[in-house]
């Protein structure tokens, strides 16, 4: 690029001189995810929506020729850190995208930040960095960790349900998911059980649920555990007679790995293959087309991060160098989500429309999820009341 | 709690000691005839897992997908007995952790490279997909008492085998001190590959018989590994029976703490004292019977006689 522009510069310098000044020749984006190691599936989700966008955008982003430098985090907090400063210092990165789990995020927000950087988070979102230390240099494309277990509290409310029983991994975000579905649910609870991280059979649990003939169940199982758990679920019988609401637990991902034991089952999402308009027909065709498979949220996230990015480098003219005005073209969100209605909050989360989804037998006799509900609309998150940011 | 409740959790307490046996007698035979320590072993499991799930989603008969995790497994530890082990049973047991080791990170990465990192679907046949009426009080999945029922037929076929037969001879006398065993003339290199081979076969059916229940991904042996290593350690490393009545134990012992325990402790805690104490002691009941056995007797319940 550098070299073209030189000899540019020989035939007509004036101009280009003129044009240089005003507008950067390309923008270098710095993706990291987890790309290794059993949680690799979330990571190469998000490589591979990124990759699809930055394939319908010609290569572009906002006209600019893009750079896009993929490095591997291995859930590993310090190789985070050091790729963080691998960014700024040496590959000197005009936006740092993508990345994986909440530990790491807050492990690289801090060096990012500080140094002025765009951060835009295409998977975690910490309620810290929602609140108290959110940044007008950090943005979310997914959503603030609570949220679709808030959606299903609310899609609950909504149905009146009661005496449900709930279930989840005891580990931080075990607690957090219950605290957050209970924001919005406010009926009676049947029981709440958390079980080790580390437990691989819920027979125990299952019997007692049986015992306790709850109203029905809300369960979180993040990755391979709500496979276990799903199957197990329809496999004690319980599937049938008390219906199983669950966040986070089921998705494009892990649906083939369930199978029909996922049917009926009812989960929250943001985002559903099925969503009828324009942008997500397009995604989720191209997607289709190009890796064979179905995309998940995940995909959604990591391709809006490259839309949204492509909307704001067009709408400041490729002047990248002025941070203050591309900051503020970030914050209008201007471009079209497959999520539907997408617009920022003021701590530059996504206020967006969460749906409840059942698993249902498509057409080509596979599981997938059909929205069923609204759950909550147009919402934001808990967390930006303490954000200073107005 | 009802009767019925208890003898439902006991059944479930079996089943997962059943597994965990299936899983452990392989574990400890091998270490108790070759004395290495086969952190491979999961990934044993893993491919019988992997095998089953594969075939029998390829030829829709669940008797070709046991038959080709069984014998998948089978014939990786033969591999894994002729290309590896051989070289370092003379070695110490640093050597056996690190070659072991790097032989589960390369095997979990080699599944992933053929059946991708996603979960694979592993499902239940359809005869042994309902639900059977235990005395009419409750209903139980046919499945889980399958999986009793096999364990227990192996348990059975195994105690034969070791203590019946001639070659059962062999295997306890190369357990018990394998030096003079092979002053004696017994081929002590051939029943060192029988014995891993037949490690290696259970663990797999351990694997095929947990898929269905389980997840199908890579590195799914990684933690049955680990409550494998206590079932052994508490059984007396190198005995099948211990490792029999440690797992059963371990199974029991778990299911009931994580189910009975909470209500035990609301007795006289709080609601919320007993909801997040009782879950907490319940995943460390099985570690502090290890513990409590490493204390008072640190050679396992039923340790092989003299080495």
């Amino acid at each position: 690029m550098t070299r073209q522009w030189s000899v540019a510069l020989g035939v007509t310098a004036g101009v280009v001189l003129v044009s240089h000044a005003l507008a950067a020749d390309r923008i270098t984006l710095g993706f990291m995810t987890t790309l290794s190691g059993p949680n690799a599936i979330i990571g190469t989700e998000l490589r591979d929506g990124m990759q699809l966008a930055f394939d319908q955008l010609g290569g572009k982003i906002g006209r600019l020729p893009a750079r896009v430098i993929v490095e591997d985090d291995q859930q590993k907090a310090d190789v985070a850190r050091q790729l963080a400063d691998k960014f700024v210092k040496s590959d000197k990165v005009d936006a740092a995208i993508g990345f994986s789990f909440s530990n790491l995020m807050l492990a690289v927000y801090r060096p990012l930040i500080d140094s002025k950087t765009i951060v835009i988070s295409s998977n975690p979102g910490p309620s810290q960095i929602a609140g108290k230390d959110c940044s007008p240099y950090f943005f979310s494309t997914s959503w603030q960790g609570d949220n679709w277990a808030e959606a299903m509290g609310a899609y609950l409310q909504k149905k009146g349900q009661q005496n449900i029983y709930l279930l989840a991994p005891n580990y931080a975000a075990g607690k957090d998911v219950l605290t957050g579905f209970k924001r919005f649910y406010k009926g009676s609870i049947a029981g709440e059980v958390y079980t080790p991280l580390t437990q691989l059979d819920f027979s125990a649990e299952l019997s007692q649920i049986k015992a306790t003939n709850p109203g029905a169940v809300f369960a979180f199982y993040p990755g391979g555990l709500g496979v276990q758990f799903v199957k197990q679920y329809a496999q004690a019988g319980l599937k049938d007679k008390y219906t199983l609401f669950s966040s986070y637990t089921v998705d494009e991902l892990t649906l083939p790995a369930v199978g029909n034991d996922a049917l009926s089952l009812v989960i929250t999402t943001s985002w559903a293959p099925d969503l009828d308009n324009p942008a997500n027909k397009k995604f989720v065709d191209t997607f289709r087309a190009k890796y064979g498979r179905s995309p998940s949220a995940y995909a959604v996230h990591a391709y809006d991060t490259i839309m949204l990015l492509d909307g704001a480098v067009r709408a400041v003219g490729g002047k990248i160098e002025d941070k203050e005005a591309l900051l503020a073209a970030l914050k209008k969100a201007d471009f079209k989500s497959p999520r539907g209605f997408f617009r920022f909050n003021t701590n530059q989360f996504p206020i967006q429309n969460f749906y409840a989804a059942k698993i249902t037998k498509g057409s080509d006799d596979k599981p997938r999820s059909v929205i069923e509900d609204m759950a909550l609309k147009e919402y934001g998150d808990a967390y930006a009341a303490d954000c200073p940011m107005k | 709690m009802s009767v019925a409740l208890v003898v439902e959790q006991f059944l479930n307490g079996l089943q997962l000691g059943v597994m965990l046996f299936l899983m452990s007698a392989g574990l400890t035979l091998v270490f108790g005839i070759m004395n290495v320590v086969n952190l491979a072993h999961g990934s044993l499991y893993m491919i019988g897992a992997y095998l089953c799930a594969w075939a029998y989603a390829s030829t829709q008969s669940f008797l070709f997908g046991v038959a080709a995790g069984l014998c998948g497994a089978l014939v990786a530890g033969l591999i894994i007995e002729l290309a590896i082990f051989r070289r370092i049973y003379a070695g110490d047991h640093l050597d056996h952790v690190l070659a072991t080791f790097g032989l589960t990170l390369i095997l979990n990465d080699l599944v992933r490279f053929i059946w991708g990192p996603a979960a694979v679907f592993a499902r239940v046949p359809a005869f042994l997909a309902g639900q059977v009426s235990i005395f009419g009080a409750f209903s139980y999945p046919a499945y889980r008492l399958s999986i009793i029922a096999t364990g227990l037929v192996v348990a059975t076929g195994l105690w034969i085998l070791v203590t019946r037969t001639r070659t059962g001879m062999l295997i306890r006398a190369g357990a018990s001190n394998r030096v003079i065993a092979g002053a004696l003339g017994v081929n002590v290199v051939a029943l060192y590959t029988m014995v891993f081979a037949l490690g290696a076969a259970l663990a797999g059916l351990s694997g095929l018989l947990a898929g269905p229940i389980f997840t199908v991904s890579p590195g799914m042996g990684d933690n049955v590994l680990i409550l494998a290593f206590v079932v052994i350690v508490i059984g007396g490393l190198g005995s099948v029976h211990g490792a029999f009545v440690a797992a059963l134990l371990v199974g029991l012992i778990d299911t009931m703490g994580r189910s009975f325990l909470k209500p035990v402790f609301a007795t006289f805690l709080d609601r919320t004292g007993a909801d997040n104490s009782a879950p907490a002691v319940a995943s460390m009941l099985i570690y502090i019977l290890m513990a409590a056995v490493l204390f008072f007797r640190p050679q396992g319940l039923f340790p092989p006689q003299s080495r």
